[in-house]
């Protein structure tokens, strides 16, 4: 008999009558409520605050966590997430601020705000940003309704189309027609690069602009960048850099030197901000000169210039033509207070080390298992490679089994299945907070993965065994749809 | 610090690779433009960086410091200790996003739990993991109501009394899309706020009636009547809320709501100068699948165990595209994590006295500035943490003067609400002490004046 690992919910566990919080006694009279506005009922758990604490932490031991070991998640950046970030951004006079405070009163906050989108802009070579956006898809959502914005003041209604190589994530498609665009897809060439003779076949007077994410999701960089960010601002339309892969960059290039208009940043990937079980992560979106009066808002902007005794007055600006807001308030302060805080530590030299380092451990860990997995695409990478688990000798064996299998051996599987133009993908970024002793481990229990394959698939069909959990019935989760307890 | 690698171990990396230095791994990009000189300060060490933080920090005015009666959209409650303890464990901030359900069944059972609970309280039958906040979950509704009409509806009528930022996102979002329009009933007084106007303005190219409960002024109506004549014209209603308000009040369930919205940040959430916080998205059972974002269901493993996994994957982004539902592709997961937490520890009873409280406060607060000679209350019916306050002068004016008795006063409605006069939108929750309410009225009435130098 195996251990159950499940646990009761909230609801299981409660108790009539049981309570884990008290208010004070009010200290005001009651004030008249209409009975018909009252709620019938409140069919809310009834817990002791041990209750709580002890399901919660049981709950979070059945997770796999940067904190526990090794997270080769392709695209996704899972580098460690530095503790005093986590202090800092506590600290009450960051954390207990409301948001419509006087701004006199907010100075410390709006100078941190001002002084992460020059850090920003510093770092891509780009002259305007907004840190409004509250995630990276709403941070690209707001690059392709700029390039939108910036067409349409310019009276140019014909320019509808939004190129997207193949390669590309999910969202790029999905912020496009959320803005209005028609999406048309480019091809890859046979070095991972977007493909030339496609993209011109492409460019004409209904091109808004392209969608590039450099180093792309084969974690190569495009060895024609400058030819193709040229052959788009020839044909008026304008270049969206995808932001997601900016560990690779750090220091060693800023996308506004090679043409690109518009980027976004995600600070919980490239800055070192916990991803949180799915979020809240943070967005932010840097330009031109061109692009800048469209920039959502607000932005923190010097209100009042510095003067002999007084400090600069910093506050809240709309951009003039701003597509707009984006978010109740003025972005995830909080996560761009962890942000702000590891930028500090890295300064120059740091921030050129992170890539540094980010592609020598991922090149390394593609040297080590280029021989055992087929590499589609065979040449230096960036921060990340993706492999194709397919071998001809073991034609059972997928992509899946070799992510389940992983668990096995203590590590948390990479990306799989995207980018979607290599069939078995296995999409690989180690960061660069991982030492080469994690990555030896990880080789080792990669190649005896690869030799499982091929000697006993059954043990990679029907992993994972060590887990708390087995493979999960996802057909019965959507058809027979349980949402709540 | 973070990054490990000693020299004897790079070198034996690079040479592994077969290069001669780490530069040699970035020949693809450029020359002209490759290692380019940033212009930053040098890196700080953690002790540096902790002191030059905690300046900046010092440098504002935190709430634990003020009496505050700020609300319009951003609260100031209580956090029970056990929320911040429990969230800072590793295992649930530093993991991803629960692709991988093996081993993610801690954060998947928290969301599983969190939709139960946020449904629940909304009387709603099912909850997604949540949007960003308040503001792109009424964004996202909208974009909902055109999905379910497919494009053909293409007005979405939205109370005066919803947020203003609110009213931005979903014009930021919808204005302009395939033809999509914001229709919002000029109002120039809190009485024309109300489910009557809107049911009149209910007509058949109508996709989506929204209004926000308690309103942005604080006022409390009864939908009900107005969810029948809006289902009447073909359309959906949706609601957004205050989900503290909920702990009492009437649920949008009960009224006949087909979305329920709202900020979640109330629960357990710091207000963080606006983020990030919590967009609560519920529907009934018949529009689950056209929900947008992250859901969690619940299954089985091939062991027998009970589990759960993201389900209805095929609405989203990696899977459609450009025909996905919407571009999201996460949750707030820590935030939700949070307010699952903050509704199992105050439970049944808990919710309903902090609703009770802010309710109880409010009103008393209202009297209390009502009766100062110069001030009127403009909220006749039934409000909840919030009303609005006519004074006899600019409000700037008096912010300042409460300023300086380290009160943070309300809510200036004078630039977006011209027609009110020197109007304040006063928030009160549990954490003003009748003390606090008191000192802010007798600050307000002038009486301090005797004790200034």
């Amino acid at each position: 008999m195996t251990t159950k690992h499940e646990q009761p919910t909230v609801f299981e566990l409660s108790s009539t009558g049981r309570a884990g919080f008290r208010f004070p006694q009010p200290d005001v009279p009651s004030a008249e409520l209409d009975p018909a506005l009252e709620r019938s009922d409140l069919p809310m758990p009834e817990l002791s605050e041990l209750d709580v604490v002890r399901h919660f932490t049981l709950l979070s031991e059945l997770n796999y966590a940067v904190d526990l070991g090794f997270y080769p998640l392709g695209s996704c950046t899972m580098k460690y997430n530095p503790k005093i970030c986590e202090r800092t951004a506590r600290m009450p006079g960051f954390s207990q601020l409301h948001p419509a405070q006087p701004i006199e009163t907010l100075q410390g906050a709006l100078l941190l705000v001002y002084e992460m989108q020059d850090i920003l802009q510093k770092v891509s070579g780009f002259t305007a940003g907004s840190l409004t956006p509250a995630a990276g898809a709403q941070g690209e959502f707001c690059g392709v309704k700029m390039i939108a914005a910036y067409h349409a003041d310019r009276k140019n209604d014909r320019r509808k189309v939004m190129l997207i190589p193949d390669s590309a994530h999910g969202t790029n498609p999905a912020s496009s027609v959320m803005s209005g665009f028609t999406v048309k897809p480019v091809p890859t060439d046979a070095r991972g690069n977007i493909d030339l003779d496609g993209l011109r076949a492409l460019c004409n007077e209904d091109l808004a602009g392209i969608m590039i994410t450099n180093p792309n999701t084969l974690g190569l960089f495009d060895e024609n960048i400058d030819q193709v960010t040229g052959l788009i601002h020839q044909a008026g339309g304008l270049v969206y850099g995808d932001g997601a892969n900016m560990n690779a960059l750090l220091g060693v290039v800023k996308p506004a030197e090679l043409g690109f208009d518009v980027l976004h940043f995600n600070l919980h990937k490239t800055f070192a901000t916990p991803h949180g079980g799915g979020g809240p992560g943070a967005g932010a979106v840097v330009c031109t000169d061109t692009l800048a009066p469209f920039l959502p808002g607000p932005l923190a902007a010097v209100l009042e210039p510095a003067t002999e005794e007084l400090p600069p007055l910093y506050g809240w600006k709309m951009p003039e033509k701003s597509i707009g807001r984006v978010g109740a308030f003025s972005g995830h302060f909080a996560v761009i207070v962890r942000a702000y805080t590891y930028c500090l530590m890295q300064g120059a030299d740091g921030m050129r080390r992170i890539a540094e380092h980010a592609a020598l451990n991922a090149n390394y860990l593609m040297h080590a298992l280029k021989n055992a997995y087929p590499l589609p695409y065979d040449r230096t990478c960036m921060h990340e490679f993706v492999l194709d688990a397919k071998w001809e000798d073991a034609p059972g064996v997928r992509a899946l089994d070799v992510a389940k299998r992983l668990m096995d051996y203590k590590f948390h599987p990479p990306t799989n299945y995207f980018p979607l133009i290599v069939h078995e993908a296995l999409m690989i970024e180690p960061t660069e907070t991982e030492s080469k002793q994690t990555l030896d481990a990880f080789i080792e229990a990669m190649l005896a993965i690869a030799r499982e394959a091929h000697e006993q698939p059954e043990l990679l069909h029907g992993a994972p065994f060590t887990t708390p959990f087995g493979r999960m019935d996802e057909v019965k989760a959507a058809k027979d749809l349980k949402l709540t307890a | 610090m973070f990054i490990p690698h000693s020299p004897a171990e790079r070198e034996e990396m690079l040479a592994s690779i077969g290069v001669k230095s780490i530069e040699d791994l970035f020949e693809a990009v450029p020359k002209a433009q490759r290692f380019p000189r940033l212009d930053l300060l040098p890196g700080l060490t953690e002790m540096e960086t902790a002191a030059q933080l905690k300046e900046m920090a010092e440098a504002n005015f935190s709430l634990e410091d003020a009496s505050c009666f700020l609300g319009a959209g951003a609260y100031r409650h209580y956090i029970p200790a056990a929320i911040d303890n429990l969230i800072s464990r590793g295992e649930f901030y530093t993991a991803y996003t629960p692709y991988q359900p093996e081993i993610s069944q801690g954060t998947l059972q928290a969301i599983f739990e969190y939709q139960s609970l946020i449904a629940r309280l909304t009387g709603m039958d099912v909850s997604n993991a949540s949007h960003y906040d308040g503001a792109t979950s009424c964004a996202e509704a909208g974009i909902l109501a055109y999905h379910q009409y497919r494009g053909k509806r293409k007005r979405i009528l939205v109370s005066a009394g919803l947020h203003p930022h609110y009213q931005a996102v979903m014009r930021t979002y919808l204005q302009d899309f395939d033809g999509m329009r914001i229709d919002v009933p000029e109002t120039v007084s809190l009485d024309e706020i109300n489910p009557r106007r809107l049911a009149e303005m209910t007509d058949d190219s109508t996709a989506m009636v929204v209004v926000q409960y308690p309103d942005f002024f604080g006022q409390v109506h009864d939908f009900t009547e107005l969810a029948a004549a809006v289902h009447a014209k073909g359309a959906l209603f949706c609601v957004c809320v205050n989900p503290i308000a909920l702990g009492l009040l009437k649920t949008p369930g009960e009224m006949g709501a087909d979305v329920v919205v709202g900020e979640g940040q109330p629960l357990g959430i710091p207000p963080a100068m606006g983020g990030p916080y919590l967009g609560l998205f519920a529907t009934r059972k018949e529009l689950a699948r056209k929900m947008s974002g992250r859901i969690v269901g619940e299954t089985v493993d091939n062991r027998g165990q009970k589990g759960y996994v993201l389900t209805l994957t095929a609405r989203e982004q990696h899977i459609r595209r450009e025909k996905a539902t919407s571009n999201i592709c996460s949750n707030q997961g820590l935030n939700a994590l949070a307010a699952a937490i903050y509704l199992s520890l105050l439970g049944k009873e808990g919710l309903r006295s902090v609703a009770r409280l802010c309710y109880d406060k409010a009103h008393y607060a209202a009297a209390k500035i009502g009766s100062i000679p110069g001030f009127k209350v403009l909220n006749s019916g039934t409000f909840f943490h919030e009303f609005v306050v006519v004074c006899p002068e600019p409000v700037v004016a008096f912010n300042e003067h409460l300023l300086h008795h380290s009160i943070l006063g309300g809510y200036d409605l004078s630039s977006d609400w011209p027609s009110l006069g020197n109007a304040m939108l006063v928030a009160v929750t549990e954490m003003n002490s009748k003390e606090d309410i008191d000192n802010f009225c007798h600050v307000l009435a002038g009486d301090d004046h005797d004790h200034e130098a």
